[in-house]
């Protein structure tokens, strides 16, 4: 579309070390703003629960004194939070996975092959991207609870896998991709699936980066759907369980704030080691406008 | 939707091959988009209810008017608009300045760029339970003591989710946090790829830094810019975890929104009918705001 990443424009020319300490200042106070919360949550998570709410309001409230795990040790003892943890790490690395080889097949169907129908089709994928989940939520669990799925893996993972957006996004990139790659491998006589595996898809790993992110990010944090569809612990994912572990007494805010940095610990982790994948992946989400 | 491929001839079993590689995503979109869509559409024009003894009957747009001259609902068709007016031009807006800012060529902006963002990747069911004490009442709730520190005591405590009037922009402010890292990332990858030329261009016709701005980087921008109002318009519409988890609606409907009431719906009365119906209007309402936004990025086209 446009030409390759070009620096950043040189709006610095020389500047006078005040107007630089100020600039530096605004962006410390706005990191604060956004890391304070955060560093609420760790704080709160490390210290006796009485104290999580009684020291809210001092400097303490983000640098516990003394730090203690009681609260990590309390959550694994009032619920199952292990089994929480592999419900969201099943449910989201199967939409995830399951996505990536779904969408990726049908975009280079709809980019690549020649078969009857396509074109309609394709206008057709392109009206389900403008449904967003919410407008079916209802009616989708009105489908999951009478085929008898309800408060089961299927009904969170296999309404999903398939995905609009996901079939556009490949759909595009594999536009993009020189021709002359497959048309090599296909004098070759090799198959169609072949060289789908072994020359498209290695070319297109900023696609499959870009859609993982965006489908890990939605699902690991999806709240509607499993409220509607998860009734007991077996199958409930991570975000119902913090909200249920919230209204269960005695009502203790250390417990609660533990459960959420073990929650999003793996989540962060990922984002510092694959940071320029995340950055990319929700940029290029955005490119399509 | 280009035809592609015309000159090279179909190879053998191409038909059937595509065929094979698209099956199985169509028939997810079929079975699990495109038929609830319809379902809701058909059952929205019924009184089905669940585990009722009544028949289910075709009762027209009964459950349209019904949900349409519900004071709460009408109120929560207001919060969404509220909601949408106020969060899309400050996020955007907001976004914009932190995407200016980290895209300086100074130390360090890296490091900004990644806390930013970090709020991104936290789910928003365990954004609502930490803001929840952060917004808590009395002299020690965290935004209290602040409010009071910084006002040098001149703000009262508030009890920010139980106000009628502070509720919703509680949760307003809560959302911004959580989600302005991706609209700045968004146009920071719009900034990034102005070329440079222009900015040259501007420098040696001596244009000063708002004169650049106002010129070339805004203009370039516009497309970024209308993508992530759109994006957060949309969102505004499906607000609904902050709800359920802090306010679950209140004070007096102050904070509910079309999603937390269809899903009342179903919970509290297993009106399914009647939630289905409150999904359509949804899909309406967020359907003529991308057309209206669309029509404008047009009209805004033609003038320049």
């Amino acid at each position: 579309m446009r030409p390759a990443r070009t620096p950043p424009p040189v709006t610095v020319r020389r500047r006078r070390p005040v107007i630089a300490a100020l600039n530096y200042a605004l962006l410390v106070i706005a990191a604060a703003a956004f890391v304070s919360p955060i560093a609420f949550m760790v704080a709160g998570s490390l210290k006796p629960d009485e104290r999580v709410l009684a020291e809210a309001g001092s400097w303490q409230a983000v640098w516990p004194r003394e730090a203690s795990l009681q609260n990590y040790r309390d959550v694994f003892d009032r619920v199952p939070f292990g089994r929480y943890f592999l419900n969201s790490v099943v449910i989201t690395g199967t939409i995830v996975l399951g996505g990536l080889v779904v969408n990726s097949l049908a975009g280079y169907a709809f980019a690549r092959l020649r078969w009857r129908g396509r074109d309609a089709l394709l206008g057709v994928v392109l009206a389900l991207m403008v449904l967003p989940l919410q407008s079916i939520a209802v009616p989708l669990f009105y489908e999951v609870t009478i085929l008898g799925w309800r408060d089961t893996y299927t009904a969170q993972i296999l309404p999903f896998v398939a995905n609009a957006s996901a079939v556009y996004l490949f759909y595009s990139f594999f536009l993009g991709l020189p021709r002359e790659l497959e048309e090599a491998a296909w004098t070759d006589r090799a198959g169609m699936l072949r060289t789908f595996l072994e020359v498209v898809v290695p070319n297109a790993k900023p696609a499959f980066a870009t859609v993982a992110v965006v489908l890990f990010l939605f699902f690991w944090g999806l709240f509607l759907w499993p409220l509607l569809v998860t009734i007991g612990p077996e199958v409930r994912p991570l975000p119902v369980a913090i909200a249920h572990f919230q209204t269960l007494p005695p009502l203790k805010w250390g417990d609660i704030m533990a459960f959420g940095v073990m929650m999003v610990t793996p989540v962060l982790v990922l984002f510092l080691v694959f940071q320029r994948w995340f950055v990319q992946g929700v940029a290029a989400s955005g490119r399509k406008g | 939707m280009k035809p592609v491929n015309r000159r090279r001839p179909r190879l053998r079993g191409e038909g059937v091959t595509a065929a094979l590689f698209a099956a199985p995503a169509l028939a997810g979109l079929l079975l699990f988009v495109a038929v609830p869509f319809g379902l809701a559409l058909g059952l929205s024009l019924t009184n089905l209810r669940m585990g009722s003894p009544l028949q289910t009957r075709f009762v027209g747009w009964q459950q349209y008017a019904r949900v349409l001259a519900d004071p709460t609902f009408q109120r929560a068709m207001l919060n969404n608009a509220l909601f949408a007016a106020v969060v899309v031009p400050v996020q955007t807006t907001l976004a914009l300045l932190l995407a200016l800012a980290v895209n300086q060529r100074l130390r360090g902006m890296v490091v900004f760029r990644a806390l930013f963002f970090m709020p991104v990747v936290f789910p928003m069911a365990l954004v609502a339970l930490v803001w929840e004490l952060i917004y808590a009442p009395g002299p020690n709730g965290p935004l209290n003591a602040l409010l009071g520190l910084v006002t040098f005591g001149g703000v009262a405590p508030q009890d920010f989710l139980h106000d009628r009037l502070l509720a919703l922009p509680a949760i307003m402010l809560m959302s911004i946090w959580q989600g302005v890292g991706f609209q700045m990332v968004v146009l920071l990858a719009g900034l990034q790829s102005i070329p440079n030329e222009l900015y040259e261009a501007a420098a040696t016709e001596r244009a000063g830094r708002w004169s650049q701005f106002r010129h070339v980087t805004l203009p370039q921008l516009r497309n970024p810019l209308v993508f992530t109002a759109l994006v957060t318009t949309v969102l505004a519409f499906r607000v609904f975890d902050q709800v359920q988890i802090m306010t679950r609606g209140g004070p007096l409907d102050a904070t509910t929104t079309i999603m937390f009431e269809a899903v009342q719906a179903v919970f509290e009365r297993q009106q399914v009918a009647q939630a289905a119906a409150m999904t359509v209007v949804f899909f309406f309402l967020v359907l003529m705001v991308t057309l209206v936004q669309r029509a404008a990025v047009r009209q805004e086209r033609e003038v320049a």
